[in-house]
């Protein structure tokens, strides 16, 4: 059997509008993935400690208030750091499309605004993490 | 995005029709349909201004008053806010709705390392009483009623309104101010939340007592059904949730030892409107009558203006779409008409644009010009609840009353309100209604126009609100002055007394009031609560 793609789903920061988070967690949930929910209020540090414990193939980032730039290179900073910029990473919500290249330049290739139909979003996941291993 | 579920045959008739609360329309309503469910004209409606309130709770409605309009507005450093304020007064808007930034309503101070990158982004940032020192100058706080959108840590922002009111000369009891003040929906909806269930509704609980006893014209809570919807469940629930709040927070005053006539009047509502036009008409009404209902059966009440249903009907933010963003605009207009025809008393509108951004200037003044347009031009003050009577909306009122009180029962079933938060339930059924939301329209079988239907046309550009670094370093700033020019020994009693009656569970509000005028900061009131209290942890829903 195929092993199962283990995601975490991580709201970063203080923004706690969490309906988008939910229902890609379960969209993912019901495409096959394994996948883990942060909770709400996470720092970059908590998430990539929780990323590195649940051994997770993905992070996946909801954030919509705004301070995806910001957070985003704090996260990609400290995977280097750390050395674990094996786990893919992908960012959802209220993203502006002037922000993309910026989030590109980051590192960060999965960029999916809200509204981006969950086919689109699981079949990047899928086809990105198999071409890892 | 709320909208009905339509069944149709091949030639495009519409063979159902499904409200989100479950109800099906049928294509024809007659008397009959009245009859089928009993409705009593006498029971049910009455005269507007009489008991139970379906048709509003002022006899000459919009006749005599008009709707107060307060546009959710605040961005930046206070002074950036203030100019705002000022701008939507001089086009007649009647109130104002503050927003607060995340690391406030999160009790973080600016320059808390949490708070990076969040200072002043989705609201105006807050310290001390300094800042709303700037905030509010030059708006007359006894005309101007104040909506404060704030929950976790409303205590201390309410403290820090009134400390700011006297200090430019207003009486407390001339001062209206609306703190949000209400935890429970933000543990299921909007995630603002800081401390454990029951220490924060004890805190919602001190806000109540110390208005009903020194803030006579501020209405301590107002229960927000709103983002409960946004976040997911139907409208159906958005009342019965909002209503069983409420009951939590009433039940936490009673056990002090009050009777429910002395304090409920205060209570006012936040609640949303989008979806199906005719579900919203019933869905105010009906909460209307049952939420009289509630307050003389449940409890007793025995005061009539304890019975009214007061509150913000408004928004529709859910209901707005990213896609094709100028549609919102009309959308706007008829989530404002349908807020109209279900009797709202306040209302605001989320602008355009909310799906990109904080609103622009231009996107904050059409929301308001809607509201003008309803009012002025096309006939919504001509008479008082003009849809009832009609056989539809009687009976779908009716319905809606009795999906309401179903979902008011399994709360009860479960134990209330905390029980139902602490557990999850309430999150596991939003959420779960959210995900099916999202798979409908992603399938097709629910239309949003724009989004999955009528996709074609030009993508339009919206301006984005430009987040200034250099407000937030200007914020900082000022919080550095005030740390080292305030009396830091005094403050630092303060901080302790209002630690000592924290713990020994006296209300909170006096000390809060006393650390405001001593310029304590928002971080360092927070903490204090936050050392005796501890933290809320989420229950996994998943």
């Amino acid at each position: 059997m195929e092993k199962k793609i283990r995601i975490l789903i991580a709201k970063a920061g203080l923004d706690g509008h969490d309906r988008g988070a939910k229902v890609v967690a379960q969209a993912l949930r019901d495409a096959g993935m394994e996948v883990i929910y942060t909770g709400l209020h996470q720092t970059v540090d908590q998430i990539l400690n929780t990323a590195i414990q649940e051994d997770v193939d993905v992070i996946g980032l909801s954030i919509m208030s705004g301070a995806h730039l910001p957070i985003c290179d704090k996260l990609m900073k400290k995977m280097k750091e750390k050395h674990i910029e094996d786990i893919i990473v992908v960012v959802g919500g209220v993203i502006p499309k002037r922000d993309i290249p910026l989030l590109q330049q980051m590192g960060i290739k999965g960029i999916f605004p809200g509204g981006t139909p969950f086919e689109e979003s699981i079949k990047w996941i899928k086809e990105n993490v198999k071409s890892k291993s | 995005m709320g909208v009905a579920r339509y069944i149709k045959n091949e030639k495009d008739e519409i063979l159902e029709v499904i409200l989100e609360s479950g109800i099906r329309v049928k294509p024809v309503y007659t008397n009959k349909d009245l009859e089928d469910i009993g409705f009593d004209p006498e029971k049910d409606l009455a005269l507007p201004g009489e008991y139970p309130f379906t048709r509003g709770i002022h006899p000459l409605g919009y006749r005599s008053r008009e709707w107060t309009t307060r546009q959710y507005t605040g961005f930046g450093t206070p002074k950036e806010t203030n100019e705002r304020f000022k701008l939507m007064i001089s086009h007649g808007q009647t109130g104002l709705n503050v927003a607060f930034d995340l690391p406030t309503q999160m009790g973080l101070d600016s320059d808390d390392p949490l708070a990076e990158g969040e200072v002043g982004r989705v609201g105006m940032a807050v310290d001390s009483i300094r800042d709303f020192e700037i905030a509010f100058e030059g708006i007359p706080l006894d005309r101007i009623g104040v909506g404060l959108t704030i929950n976790a840590v409303a205590s201390i922002i309410l403290a820090m309104f009134q400390a700011t009111a006297e200090k430019f000369g207003y009486k407390k009891d001339r001062i209206s101010a609306t703190p949000q003040n209400d935890i429970l929906k933000e543990m299921i909806g909007r995630g603002a939340w800081i401390f454990p269930v029951k220490p924060s509704v004890r805190l919602i609980g001190d806000v109540i007592e110390y208005c009903m006893k020194e803030l006579p014209r501020t209405n301590p809570v107002s229960v927000c059904g709103y983002h409960i919807r946004e976040s997911g469940c139907t409208p159906a629930q958005e009342i019965a949730y909002a209503f069983q709040i409420a009951n939590t927070y009433i039940e936490e005053v009673l056990n002090r030892g009050y009777q429910i006539d002395d304090f409920v009047r205060g209570f006012t509502f936040n609640l949303n409107v989008f979806g199906n036009l005719w579900e919203q008409v019933a869905k105010f009404r009906a909460a209307r009558k049952l939420w009289a209902i509630n307050l003389k059966e449940r409890y007793g009440a025995k005061d009539k203006r304890s019975l009214f249903l007061r509150g913000i009907f408004g928004g529709g933010g859910y209901g707005m779409t990213k896609a094709q963003p100028e549609n919102n605009i009309i959308r706007g207009a008829y989530y404002a008409l349908a807020a109209a025809l279900g009797g709202a008393q306040t209302t605001a509108l989320c602008s355009f644009d909310e799906a990109y951004t904080i609103p622009t200037p231009r996107a904050a003044l059409l929301s308001l010009r809607t509201f003008q347009i309803l009012m002025e031009e096309i006939g919504l003050r001509d008479t008082v609840d003009p849809l009832a009577g009609s056989y539809f909306i009687e009976t779908l009122t009716k319905q809606m009353e009795e999906k309401i009180v179903e979902e008011m029962k399994k709360i009860d079933e479960i134990g209330g309100m905390i029980k139902a938060v602490e557990t999850g339930y309430v999150q596991r059924e939003v959420a779960r209604q959210a995900y099916e939301f999202e798979m409908g329209i992603q399938k097709g079988e629910l239309i949003k126009v724009g989004v999955n239907k009528y996709t074609e046309g030009e993508e339009m550009e919206v301006e984005l609100h430009e987040y200034r670094w250099e407000s937030a370093e200007e914020q900082i700033k000022r919080l550095k002055e005030i740390r080292r020019q305030r009396d830091n020994r005094k403050v630092a009693e303060l901080l302790k007394n209002l630690e000592k009656a924290a713990r020994k569970g006296e209300n909170v509000m006096p000390y809060l009031l006393e650390c405001c005028k001593g310029y304590a900061t928002v971080g360092e009131m927070t903490k204090v609560f936050k050392e005796v209290y501890g933290e809320f942890k989420e229950p996994n829903i998943f």
